[in-house]
C-alpha cells in the first residue's frame, strides 16, 4: 500500500485498474499506467485497443466506471471536467486534426495560448509586445510563420497538425496527450513532426499514441503496449518486440 | 349538454307512447297480480276518478298517482291519452273515457266501447301533471314483463323519485328476479324514500347502503337530501360515511376518465410525433412543417368527402387514410428532394428552410380552401359513446387510439422486419458506417421522409374529427410533437411512444389540478428542464457517431 | 471580420446617426406636403424597423458568432416590451375609462382591488429602465445557465428555446397572469409626460432608436473584435477542442447569450412606445422564427447585416401586406427557403472571406 502511495505521489499521471463500459462493450478492462514527470511514453496498440478512450478518461471526456486516475499525486481527476482539467496543465491533440479553421493560424495560438480563460480575462485581453512575440516563437518551431495570416482551415493536413502542436505548445500544459500525430503525413512530414515532439518533450512529459512504428523507433522512449483495454506489455521497443504476445496480437509474425 | 338531456327524455316518452297499447295490456296483467295491498281495483279507481272530475290540476295530479297504484286494467291506457290530451271526463255522469290514437273511445273504469261522447270535456293537464304522469307511467314501467324496461323504469324513477309509487316498487322488489332490475329499483326505492322527509329511520338506512352502492353524483345528491332533514345521529353518520365513499369512488372514476383523456391525449400526439421522430432519427434534421403534413391529411380527408357521391359518405373518413398517407408522403418526398437534400449538413438551416416551406404550404390551402375552418363529416361508428360505470369513452377517441396503436404497429413493422427498416436504422445510428457499406443514404433520406409524411398525414385524418380543420391545423401540434420527440429520445419509436404517453397522460394529470394552460406551460418547463438532465431524452442513443 | 465588411459597419453608423437627425428634421422642420417631409406615420413605421434590427443585431451575436440559433429571442424582445408597456400604462394614471388612479384599466375591469406586487414600482422611469434590462437578462441567463452547462447543443438548443418562448405565450395569454391577458397593455398617453401622439415625441422616439440601433453595433462590434469574440467563434466552431483547452464554453455562451437578450430586450422597450401596444402575440413563436429570417437575409456573422436584413424584410412585409396581402406569406416562405438553399452568406455576406473559403460543413452544432 505505502509502496503504492509512493508511486502515486511521485508521479504525474496516475491510472489504476480504470476500466470503461460503452452499453456492455468493455473498451479499458482494468488499465494501469505510471508516468514520471519529465517522461516521454509511446503507446502502442492494435485498433480499438483503446487508447483513444484511455485518453478520453485522463481528459475527463468520458468517466470510468472503476478505478483511479490521478495528475501529479494529487489532483482526481474523475472529479474534474475538461476545463478544469487543462487548466491544471493536461493539453491533448486528437486524432483527427481539429483546429479552429475560421480563425488565422496567428489566432488559433493566441486562443492556446497560457492566459486567463474567463469570460472577463478574454473581454479585456490586448496584445502585448511580449505575447506577440512568444506566438512569433511558436509560429517558427511550427514552421507557419509564412501563412501566420492564413485561415487555418486553407492549411494542408500536415499544417493543421503542426499546427495543433503549436497549440499546444502555447497552452504550455504539464503533461501533453498526442493521439496519432503523423497519421496520414508524408515521410518528411512525419519525420518533422518526431523532431517536434522530442523538442517539447525536453520541456513536457509526453504520451504519444502512434501506430507507425518506424515513428515510435524515432521517438526511442518507453513503450506501452495496450491490448483489448489493458496493458500487454511494457519497456523499450525492442523489448516489447521480442515480447511473444505483443508479436501474436499486434506485429504479426 | 340540456340539449341532449331533453333528447333522451323526449325519446324515452315517444317508446313509451309506441308501446302504448298491447304492451300495455302485459304489463296491466302484471299489475293486477302485484295489487295485494289496495282493496279492490274498482274502489281506487273510484276514488282517483273522483278527483279528476273537479278539472283542478292539483287533484289531477292526485288522480294520477292513484291511477297508477290502483293497479286497474285500463290504467295505462287512461294515464296514456291523459298526456296526450284524449282523456275525457263527465262529471255529471260520473265517467271517464279514454280515446285510442285511431279515435274510438273507451270507457276507462270498464274499457267498454263508447259510442255517446255527449258532456264529455277533456281534461286537462299542466306541467305539474305532466311531471306526475312521467313519474306514475314509470311506476308502470316498474311492472313491465322486459327486464329491460323495468330497469329504464326504475332509473327514470330514479331521476324523478315521486313518493306515490312507493308501493309499486316495493310489490314488484318483493317479486323481482332479475339481479340488474333489482337493484335499479332498491335505487330507485331509495331516491323516494329520501324524497321522502316522512319515511321510518329503517328505510332511510336502507336508502343510504342502496344510494352508497351506486355510488354516483345524483346518489350522493340524494343521500345528502335525506340527511338534510333528518337529525337522527345514525342516519347522518351513515350519510357522511356514503357521502364520503361516494367521493372517493367519484374520484377513482375521475382518475380513471382522465387517464382515458390522457390515453386519447396520447394517442393523438403519438400520431403526430412519430413521424417527425422518424425524420429526425433517420436525417437528424428537424422538418419544421411537419405540423402541415399534418394538415394535408387532414385537408385531404376534407377533400375525399367532397369527391365521393353522397350514398358513399359514411366511407370517407376510412377511404381518406391512404389519401392522406399519399399527399403527405409525396409532400415529403417533394421538401427532402429539393430542400432538405442539400442541407443535411447544415441543421439549423433545414430548420429555417423547412420553416419557409411551412409558412408556404398554410398560405397554398388558405388560398385554395379559405381561410375559415372546413367541416368534416363524422361517420355514425365515429359519433357517440360507450358508458361504463363513471367512465366515458367517445367512439371517435377510441378510434383514434386503435389507429395510433396500429400506425405504431406497422411502423415497428416496417423498421424491424424489412430490408429497408434495417438500412433506416443503419443510417441513423451512423451514416457514414452505413453509406460505406453500400446503403443508399439518399433513397433512405427520401424514403424516411416519405414514410414519416405519410404517418403525419394519417394523424391529420384522425384530427380532422376531433379539431377544427384549419389551414393553421399543423401549427396548433407542433411545438406538442417537439416536446415528444425531444423527451423519448430520437430516432427510437418506443421512445416516441413512451414520450407521447408519459406527457399525454401527465398533460391530463396537471389539467384539473391546475388548469390546461398552465398544465401546459408546466410540461413544457418540465421538458426545458429534462433535456438539461437527459440532453438525447429517456432513450438516448450512444456511440461515437453521435458524440461527434 | 474583415475590412470591407467593417467599412460597411462604419458607412452604416454613419447613415443612422444622419437618419437620427435628418428623420426629426424631416418630419418637424418642414411644412406638409413639402417633398422632404416626412409624415409621422412614417417616421413611426422606420422607428419599427430600428426596433427590429436591435433585435436582429442581438440575435446575430449568439447566432452568428456563437451558433446559437435561439428560436425565442422574441420572448426577450417582448418582456423588455412589456417592461416598457407597463410603466406607459402606470402613466396614463386616472386617466383611463374607469379613472382609476392606481389600477390600469384591465385591472378594474377584472374586479381587481390592488396593484399586484409585479406592477410595483413602475410609476418611475429608471425602475422600468432598469426593468428592461434586468428581466430579459435574467431569464437568460437562468435559461442558459441550464442549457449550456448540460450542453444542449443544436436542434434541441433551437427546439428548447422555442419551447420556451411558447410557454411564455401561453402564460401571457391568461388574464391572470396580470399583465393584461390577450389584449396586452394599451391605449398609453405619455412617456416621461411627453405625449406620445404628439409628431416631435414620435420624432424623438425614432432618434433615440436610431442611436440605439448604433448602440447595440458598436458594443457588439467591439464584443466581437475581443479575444472572447475569437473565442466565442472558437466555441462556435468546435466547441469540444475550447473545452480542451481550458475554457468554459457555457460561460462563453452564457455571457454573449445574456448580452443578446439584454439588447434585444431595450429593442423591445423601444418598440412598444412606438407602435402603441404590447400584448401576447409578440411571444408567437412564428416572430422568433422570422427575425432568424432577417439575420439569414443580411448575412449572420456580419452584425451590420443583420439589421440591414431587418429593415430590407420588413420594408418588403410592409410592401407585400399593403400591395398583395396574399402573396406575403409565399414571399416570406420563399425567402427562408431560397436564402438558406441559394444564399447563405446573405447580402453582407459576400463582403466576408469567412464565407468563401468556409468549407460547406456546419460545425459546432
Ligand atoms: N463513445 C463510445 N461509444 C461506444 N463505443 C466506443 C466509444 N468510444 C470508444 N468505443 C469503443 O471502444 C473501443 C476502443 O476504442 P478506442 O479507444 O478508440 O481504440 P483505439 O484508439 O485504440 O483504436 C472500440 O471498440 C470503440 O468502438
Ligand atoms: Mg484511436
Amino acid at each position: 500500500m505505502s509502496e503504492e502511495n509512493a508511486r502515486l505521489t511521485s508521479s504525474l499521471l496516475y491510472l489504476d485498474d480504470v476500466q470503461v463500459t460503452f452499453d456492455g462493450y468493455r473498451a479499458l478492462r482494468g488499465l494501469s499506467l505510471v508516468l514520471a514527470p519529465g517522461e516521454m511514453r509511446a503507446i502502442i496498440g492494435p485498433n480499438g485497443a483503446g487508447k483513444t478512450t484511455m485518453m478520453d478518461v485522463i481528459t475527463g471526456k468520458t468517466r470510468p466506471d472503476v478505478g483511479e486516475v490521478y495528475f501529479e499525486g494529487r489532483h482526481d481527476l474523475t472529479q474534474l471536467d475538461e476545463a478544469e482539467i487543462a487548466t491544471l496543465g493536461v493539453g491533448r491533440k486528437f486524432q483527427k486534426p481539429t483546429v479552429f479553421e475560421n480563425h488565422t493560424v496567428h489566432d488559433n495560438i493566441l486562443l492556446a495560448a497560457k492566459a486567463p480563460r474567463s469570460v472577463r480575462a478574454t473581454l479585456r485581453a490586448r496584445p502585448t509586445p511580449e505575447s506577440g512575440r512568444a506566438i512569433e516563437r511558436i509560429l517558427e518551431r511550427i514552421r507557419l510563420t509564412n501563412v501566420r495570416d492564413w485561415r487555418a482551415g486553407a492549411l494542408s493536413h500536415g499544417q493543421k497538425q503542426w499546427l495543433e502542436i503549436g497549440m499546444l505548445l502555447a497552452q504550455d500544459p504539464k503533461l501533453l496527450l498526442v493521439d496519432e500525430p503523423v497519421a496520414g503525413m508524408t515521410d518528411s512530414e512525419t519525420a518533422e513532426t518526431a523532431a517536434m515532439l522530442k523538442e517539447i518533450a525536453r520541456e513536457h512529459s509526453v504520451v504519444v499514441v502512434e501506430h507507425d512504428m518506424a515513428f515510435v523507433r524515432e521517438l526511442d522512449v518507453k513503450v506501452t503496449v495496450l491490448h483489448e483495454g489493458a496493458v500487454l506489455a511494457e519497456g523499450s521497443l525492442d523489448q516489447v518486440s521480442a515480447d511473444e504476445r505483443v508479436v501474436e496480437v499486434y506485429l504479426g509474425r | 349538454m340540456t340539449h341532449a338531456i331533453a333528447e333522451t327524455i323526449l325519446s324515452a316518452h315517444l317508446r313509451l307512447r309506441a308501446i302504448s297499447t298491447h304492451a300495455f295490456a302485459l304489463l296491466l296483467a302484471a299489475l293486477l297480480l302485484l295489487s295485494v295491498s289496495t282493496p279492490t281495483h274498482a274502489d281506487a279507481l273510484d276514488e282517483a276518478f273522483v278527483k279528476l272530475y273537479a278539472d283542478n290540476f292539483q287533484q289531477t295530479e292526485q288522480a294520477v298517482a292513484g291511477i297508477a297504484a290502483s293497479g286497474a286494467p285500463h290504467a295505462a291506457e287512461t294515464l296514456d291519452a291523459l298526456r296526450d290530451g284524449r282523456l275525457f271526463a263527465n262529471a255529471d255522469a260520473k265517467r271517464i273515457l279514454y280515446k285510442t290514437t285511431a279515435g274510438d273511445a273507451f270507457d276507462a273504469m270498464t274499457g267498454g266501447k263508447v259510442d255517446n261522447l255527449d258532456g264529455f270535456k277533456k281534461v286537462r293537464i299542466n306541467n305539474g301533471v305532466r311531471r306526475a304522469l312521467d313519474a306514475a307511467m314509470g311506476a308502470l314501467g316498474v311492472g313491465a314483463a322486459d327486464p329491460q324496461r323495468r330497469i329504464h323504469a326504475a332509473h327514470e324513477l330514479f331521476n324523478n323519485p315521486n313518493p306515490t309509487t312507493l308501493p309499486i316498487i316495493d310489490a314488484q322488489l318483493a317479486k323481482e328476479a332479475n339481479a340488474d332490475a333489482k337493484s335499479a329499483l332498491e335505487e330507485a326505492r331509495a331516491a323516494i324514500v329520501a324524497a321522502t322527509p316522512g319515511a321510518g329511520n329503517a328505510d332511510a338506512l336502507r336508502a343510504i347502503e342502496a344510494l352508497a352502492a351506486r355510488g354516483d353524483k345524483a346518489a350522493q345528491n340524494h343521500i345528502a337530501t335525506l340527511a338534510a332533514k333528518r337529525d337522527d345521529p345514525a342516519i347522518r353518520t351513515a350519510a357522511d360515511a356514503a357521502i364520503a365513499r361516494i367521493d372517493r369512488s367519484l374520484f377513482l372514476w375521475g382518475l380513471a376518465q382522465n387517464g382515458w383523456y390522457g390515453l386519447s391525449t396520447a394517442s393523438v400526439l403519438l400520431l403526430a410525433a412519430i413521424g417527425l421522430a422518424i425524420t429526425f432519427g433517420v436525417m437528424g434534421v428537424i422538418n419544421m412543417a411537419h405540423g402541415e403534413m399534418v394538415m394535408l391529411g387532414a385537408y385531404s380527408t376534407y377533400a375525399m368527402q367532397m369527391l365521393l357521391p353522397a350514398s358513399m359518405t359514411n366511407w370517407s373518413v376510412p377511404l381518406a387514410l391512404p389519401l392522406a398517407f399519399v399527399v403527405s408522403a409525396i409532400a415529403g418526398v417533394v421538401i427532402e428532394r429539393f430542400v432538405v437534400r442539400y442541407l443535411y449538413t447544415r441543421p439549423l438551416d433545414t430548420l429555417l428552410a423547412t420553416w419557409g416551406v411551412s409558412l408556404i404550404l398554410q398560405q397554398a390551402v388558405r388560398t385554395l380552401f379559405g381561410a375559415s375552418n372546413r367541416q368534416v363529416y363524422s361517420p355514425p361508428f365515429l359519433s357517440g359513446a360507450y358508458h361504463w360505470g363513471g367512465l366515458e369513452i367517445t367512439n371517435n377517441r377510441l378510434w383514434i387510439i386503435l389507429l395510433s396503436g396500429a400506425v405504431f404497429a406497422a411502423l415497428l413493422f416496417v423498421l424491424h422486419a424489412t430490408s429497408f427498416g434495417l438500412q433506416m436504422r443503419a443510417v441513423t445510428q451512423n451514416r457514414r458506417m452505413a453509406s460505406a457499406m453500400g446503403i443508399s443514404t439518399a433513397r433512405v433520406d427520401m424514403m424516411a421522409f416519405a414514410l414519416g409524411s405519410g404517418v403525419a398525414g394519417i394523424a391529420g385524418v384522425a384530427l380532422s374529427q376531433i379539431d377544427n380543420v384549419s389551414p393553421n391545423l399543423g401549427q396548433g401540434y407542433i411545438v406538442d410533437s417537439f416536446m415528444v420527440v425531444v423527451f423519448g429520445g430520437v430516432g427510437n419509436l418506443w421512445g416516441a411512444a413512451l414520450g407521447a404517453v408519459t406527457l399525454g397522460l401527465a398533460n391530463k394529470i396537471l389539467e384539473p389540478l391546475i388548469g390546461a394552460v398552465q398544465g401546459q406551460i408546466a410540461l413544457l418547463v418540465f421538458i426545458i428542464l429534462f433535456i438539461q438532465k437527459r440532453p438525447r431524452g429517456l432513450f438516448a442513443q450512444k456511440g461515437r457517431a453521435v458524440e461527434s | 471580420m474583415n475590412n470591407a465588411l467593417d467599412r460597411a459597419g462604419w458607412i452604416f453608423v454613419a447613415i443612422m446617426a444622419l437618419a437620427a437627425v435628418l428623420v426629426p428634421v424631416a418630419a418637424l422642420g418642414t411644412p406638409e406636403g413639402a417633398l422632404v417631409h416626412m409624415p409621422s406615420y412614417l417616421v413611426q413605421l422606420l422607428g419599427k424597423y430600428l426596433c427590429y434590427a436591435i433585435l436582429a443585431i442581438a440575435l446575430d451575436l449568439v447566432w452568428g458568432y456563437c451558433g446559437i440559433l435561439s428560436l425565442g429571442h422574441g420572448a426577450f424582445f417582448a418582456l423588455g416590451g412589456y417592461a416598457m408597456g407597463m410603466y406607459l400604462m402606470r402613466q396614463i394614471g386616472a386617466r383611463g375609462v374607469y379613472a382609476n388612479p392606481l389600477l390600469p384599466d384591465f385591472m378594474v375591469f377584472l374586479n381587481w382591488k390592488a396593484l399586484p406586487i409585479a406592477w410595483w414600482g413602475f410609476n418611475s422611469f429608471a425602475y422600468a429602465m432598469l426593468m428592461v434590462v434586468l428581466v430579459p437578462g435574467l431569464l437568460a441567463l437562468g435559461f442558459g445557465w441550464f442549457a449550456f452547462r448540460s450542453r444542449v447543443t443544436g436542434v434541441y438548443l433551437s427546439i428548447i428555446t422555442q419551447a420556451m418562448t411558447f410557454a411564455l405565450f401561453k402564460e401571457f395569454f391568461r388574464n391572470d397572469f396580470g399583465f393584461g391577458g390577450n389584449n396586452g397593455l394599451t391605449d398609453f398617453k405619455d412617456i416621461l409626460g411627453f405625449p406620445l401622439q404628439s409628431d416631435a415625441v414620435k420624432a424623438g422616439l425614432f432618434c433615440v432608436t436610431a442611436l440605439f440601433v448604433n448602440l447595440s453595433y458598436l458594443v457588439s462590434r467591439a464584443i466581437v473584435r475581443s479575444k472572447y469574440g475569437k473565442a466565442l467563434i472558437a466555441t462556435r466552431d468546435a466547441e469540444s477542442r475550447m473545452r480542451f483547452l481550458g475554457y468554459r464554453v457555457e460561460n462563453i455562451k452564457l455571457f454573449a447569450f445574456v448580452v443578446s437578450a439584454v439588447m434585444a430586450g431595450v429593442g423591445g422597450a423601444l418598440y412598444v412606445p412606438q407602435v402603441g401596444i404590447i400584448n401576447p402575440s409578440e411571444f408567437a413563436p412564428g416572430n422568433s422564427i422570422e427575425a432568424a429570417i432577417w439575420v439569414a437575409v443580411g448575412g449572420r456573422g456580419t452584425l451590420v447585416g443583420a439589421a440591414i436584413g431587418a429593415i430590407a424584410v420588413n420594408f418588403g412585409k410592409t410592401y407585400f401586406t399593403g400591395a398583395l396581402p396574399e402573396y406575403w406569406l409565399f414571399a416570406l416562405g420563399a425567402l427562408f427557403v431560397g436564402v438558406t438553399l441559394f444564399f447563405p452568406a446573405g447580402l453582407m455576406g459576400a463582403l466576408s472571406w469567412r464565407w468563401k473559403q468556409r468549407a460547406p460543413k456546419e460545425t459546432g452544432t
